[in-house]
């Protein structure tokens, strides 16, 4: 079994290769639709770093003043896809985790930009709720809940599918033509 | 009825029909590619912890949709049901998923203009049907207006291409709802019905079984598969309702479920609401 820890390194994304599966120990910011256009068009605002984002609007509750994920699996990566060019080069982002993938067209810039797309199974919110330790913090959530930033901790967050590497190469086939 | 209708929700969304999760593990068995499999083991795990743990198996909660029969006072009900979305989104809990549609803003207890969406049908029985409908395979659902004279061959080439747009957006394997007839708003009504009915039950219009059967076969054929990763199953199952129509119009519309396909019913037995699914 495959583990990676964050801060992911350019070295960890570059030793990925699509069809591996691997988990993931360490910090993820989620970010949907309103997050990523706030973030490209006012990045001085990001208070965190985007080393690792994951499509995915969580599930939460507030217990004794402090957040609680009771379930977070991914969103449709498509609806980012129009923000992604802008994402890597000005975040420098390593890994974004969703599901269902990007077009054809994102193959370049995951590949110039050294990222990989990591897939976690769409639905399976409850499974990843249990690997996520912690939220450390929440920013934005004037967005609403689903689209804040949600800065978690996560351990053995998986199984997580290298869907698209940084070398040119994607498992989808049929469903990205 | 608010504390039964609190419970419809919180079980349609914490458990998956029998059905469903039946047709899941027949597709396990039958997938040779690995990723794939992964995808539906997963998905299986996941069914069975939110369950035993009473958690919304997906997170997306969906647009609540209420199918009511039987009832002649729509107006309390309608208030009941909409009581009963902000108690469920509190206590279950669900996500807050529902904004203004122009401004966006989010309501934060899952109700608004027009949600929750209930639709009132005639029936003899007292019964509601709740469904939580998540974006993320309705936003590949469809509706058109095709040509009369595009016929079947017609409704199958444009299920087909909604299915093949759709990729792996609506996180499959899904389960394919489609409505043939009537006006537009009827035919998208019927295409979401459709997908209310149990899996393995035969349609019992032979035409429309058939069309199911083939359907089904075109759809996996398309090799997108769980999630897709690829493999033999994009789709656990096809089914149709039809409804007549003009002699000049043949509407259609193609309702995608995710395979979270998460609906449960109330209905009256001796005197007491039991929650069925």
């Amino acid at each position: 079994m495959k583990e990676i820890r964050t801060p992911v390194s350019k070295e960890d994304v570059l030793s990925l290769r699509a069809g591996d599966v691997l988990y993931l120990s360490g910090v993820l910011v989620t970010a949907r639709d309103r997050a990523h256009r706030r973030a490209v068009e006012q990045p001085e605002d990001v208070p965190v770093s985007l080393n690792v984002v994951y499509h995915c609007g969580p599930l939460v509750r507030k217990r004794r003043g402090a957040w609680e994920v009771l379930s977070a699996g991914p969103t449709t990566s498509a609806r980012m896809e129009p923000y992604l060019e802008q994402l890597l080069e000005k975040f420098s982002t390593r890994l974004v985790i969703g599901k269902g993938g990007f077009s054809k067209a994102a193959i370049e810039l995951l590949k110039k930009h050294a990222c990989a797309y990591l897939a976690f199974t769409g639905g399976a919110g409850a499974l990843a709720a249990r690997a996520i330790k912690r939220v450390r913090e929440v920013h934005w959530l004037e967005l609403g809940i689903p689209e804040a930033l949600w800065v978690l901790e996560v351990e053995k967050f998986g199984p997580l599918v290298v869907a698209m590497d940084a070398h040119g190469e994607s498992i989808y086939r049929a469903a990205i033509p | 009825m608010r504390s039964e209708l609190v419970e419809l929700i919180r079980v349609a969304v914490t458990s998956l029909p029998e059905d469903v999760e039946k047709a899941l593990h027949h597709a396990l068995d039958r997938e040779e590619n690995p990723l794939a499999k992964l995808q539906l083991e997963t998905i299986l795990k996941n069914v069975a912890y939110a369950r035993e743990h009473s958690l919304p198996l997906c997170q997306d909660t969906g647009v609540p949709i209420f199918l009511v029969r039987g009832f002649s006072n729509p107006g309390e009900v309608a208030e009941e049901i909409r009581q009963a979305v902000r108690e469920a989104t509190l206590k279950v809990p669900l996500r807050p998923s529902i904004v203004d549609a122009l401004t966006r803003r989010n309501t934060g207890d899952n109700t608004g203009e027009g949600v929750p969406v209930i639709h009132f049908l005639p029936g003899d029985e007292k019964s509601i049907t709740f469904l939580a409908k998540g974006a993320g395979s309705e936003n590949v659902s469809r509706a058109q207006m095709l040509p009369a004279r595009k016929g079947i061959a017609g409704i199958k080439r444009f299920v087909l291409e909604t299915l093949r747009s759709a990729g792996a957006k609506p996180c499959p394997p899904v389960i394919v709802g489609v409505g043939i007839g009537g006006t537009l708003e009827h035919a998208a009504m019927l295409a979401k019905e459709a997908l209310l009915a149990p899996l393995s039950e035969r349609n019992p219009r032979e035409e429309l079984a058939e069309l199911e059967e083939e359907l089904l076969e075109e759809i996996n054929a398309l090799g997108i598969g769980a999630m897709g990763m690829g493999g033999n199953t994009t789709c656990l199952a096809v089914k149709v309702l039809a409804s007549a129509c003009h002699t000049a119009s043949l509407p259609v519309a193609v309702s995608v479920q995710c395979w979270a396909h998460r609906y449960a019913r109330l209905r009256r037995v001796r005197n007491a609401w039991v929650v069925e699914q």
